[in-house]
């Protein structure tokens, strides 16, 4: 047990040791592995916000139902209890002719003209059920009930879907899945050549000193005793990058705060990514140190293994 | 302690084998001496016993190890047990002669406090005290010599390899060398030399064995040089 220790205490202090020795080397595989991790975090700010920004519109939007002036109570609220039995069917709200008026009157003070149309007296607005919908992509059962004979007989107009809005819905989220898709990709691309990178990296610390590591294995060393230092200095540099790759979005954030006094990028609400960076501050770094960690492990752990191999041939 | 039995190496496609049918069989405490030619063998025959090559075909078992059923990761537990000499010295440039020797002992885990009990007490044996803080091009071969016996004897091993330890020193040195080995042997480990140096084969009187295009072509006790 404290050999063990012990050799473990040797394999950290010199996987350190080389990683200051190293030092040229060490940055080249780092800044790589920055722009990696940079890219991973960005990419799940901007899916954060994306998904925030869609559900704040679609939770604006719902779909209007016109009541004729004669529908009376009893069978309003049969309609409005049949409404809310629909599965898709989030909240319903109804709205009276006064109500409206009034919603009405508020939206065109300034207009003397639209208001001058209507009075206390002569409403020609009619009563409105709002329906939320849970998915704006399955409206389809709602419409189905809204068209019956005896619905669509309580009602003035045909309802009003939010048409404009619904297709202005579209393209965001479609905009976002092209994003998400970018994004996965971009990280896949820089995930592997960052990888490479540092293969190449440690490759060449390995080839720097393979006389040493012939000695070592001629004297009795363990696989793990040799590799240890390589992947130590690895992960190492994982973990420096995640640190400056978190605190390079952070310095991102607080120039666009202060410098551009932006509040989006497009479609991107940097209020709210800063505002959810800031939130899951911890669990973002620990990601990133997680992902810099891997992929310093992983990358060290096959660059050193052909050169540990023991002659099986005969 | 050593036993080869009809041991042969071929390299590769090559038509001659390296080693060919080679049985031998060393006692424990036992000092022996392998000549030959360049060529004729000897390396391939230390290599095989450290398991730095694989025979082709025969049995090698050391120390009661049979290296057919040796698993991989067992091979640096051998070569703990096995403390080997090498031609070229092999030592680490950039680190000291104490940290060269204590390199040995860290590999196995053993506590700085004990390295630092140890190896002088090994480098006293080998008339390099006072050296411990020189670099090893600092010295001359054959102390780099030295220092590389210091490194092989320090986990007292049971048995001893020295690849051609005074190919490289002038006379004098190379006595230096050869009267560590005696030494080390007196203390019980099994010390295999091999050395083409016919004045050092005369004067020791040990156990020789000649190797010729890859077969022991004499096997005698307390032998002269008869290549």
């Amino acid at each position: 047990m404290k050999r063990k220790l012990v050799t473990f205490s040797r394999i950290v202090t010199t996987g350190a040791v080389n990683f200051i020795r190293n030092a040229w080397l060490a940055i080249a595989a780092m800044a790589v592995m920055v722009v990696t991790l940079t890219i991973v975090l960005f990419s799940l700010l901007a899916n954060a916000t994306f998904a925030h920004t869609i559900e704040q519109i679609t939770s604006k939007i719902d779909i209007s139902v016109y009541l004729k002036d004669g529908v009376g109570e009893t069978e309003r609220t049969k309609l409005i209890t049949d409404i809310k039995k629909l599965p898709n069917v989030k909240a319903v709200t109804f709205v009276s002719k006064e109500e409206v008026l009034k919603r009405y009157v508020q939206a065109n003070a300034g207009n003397a003209s639209l208001l001058s149309a209507v009075s206390q007296t002569d409403n020609p607005l009619p009563a409105t059920i709002q329906i939320k919908p849970r998915d704006l992509n399955k409206l389809g059962d709602i419409k189905t009930y809204l068209s019956q004979k005896d619905v669509a007989a309580l009602q003035s107009d045909q309802p009003s879907y939010s048409g404009d809005r619904k297709e202005a819905i579209d393209k965001i989220t479609h905009a976002t899945n092209i994003l998400q898709r970018v994004g996965v990709v971009a990280v896949l691309v820089f995930a592997i050549i960052s990888v490479l990178i540092i293969f190449n990296t440690i490759q060449m610390a390995i080839f720097n000193r393979r006389d040493e590591l012939t000695i070592m294995r001629l004297l009795g060393a363990s696989t793990w005793y040799i590799r240890g230092p390589f992947v130590v200095e690895s992960i190492l540099y994982g973990i420096i990058s995640a640190l400056v790759s978190v605190l390079l979005i952070h310095l991102a954030f607080i120039a666009a705060h202060s410098t551009l006094e932006a509040t989006s990028l497009g479609l991107l609400d940097i209020n709210y990514s800063a505002e959810y960076f800031r939130e899951h501050f911890w669990m973002l770094l620990l990601l990133q140190l997680g992902v810099g960690i891997l992929i310093g492990a992983a990358s060290s752990t096959v660059a050193t293994q052909r050169y540990l191999k023991f002659k099986t041939h005969k | 302690m050593i036993l080869l039995d009809r041991v042969t190496k071929k390299y590769g496609r090559v038509a001659t084998p390296a080693l060919d049918r080679i049985s031998l069989h060393v006692e424990p405490k036992e000092f022996v001496i392998v000549v030959g030619q360049s060529g004729a063998g000897k390396s391939t025959l230390l290599k095989l016993l450290t398991r730095e090559e694989r025979q082709t075909s025969g049995k090698i078992i050391i120390g009661g190890i049979d290296y057919d059923k040796l698993k991989d990761r067992d091979i640096p537990l051998l070569r703990r047990k096995i403390g080997v000499v090498f031609q070229d010295f092999k030592l680490l440039p950039n680190r000291t002669v104490f940290e060269n020797v204590a390199f040995a002992l860290e590999v196995v885990g053993m506590g700085n406090r004990e390295i630092r009990h140890t190896v002088p007490k090994v480098l006293d044996i080998v008339n390099l005290k006072g050296k411990e803080k020189r670099m090893p091009l600092e010295l001359s071969g054959g102390e780099r010599q030295r220092v590389a016996i210091a490194r092989a004897i320090v986990r007292q091993p049971k048995i001893l390899i020295a690849d051609e330890p005074t190919g490289n020193l002038d006379p004098k040195h190379a006595w230096d060398v050869i009267n560590v080995l005696e030494k080390i042997n007196r203390y019980g480990t099994t010390v295999l030399l091999t050395t083409h140096n016919q004045e050092i084969v005369n004067k020791l009187k040990r156990r020789v064995v000649t190797i010729e295009h890859g077969q022991i072509i004499s096997d005698r006790a307390k032998a002269a040089y008869n290549l």
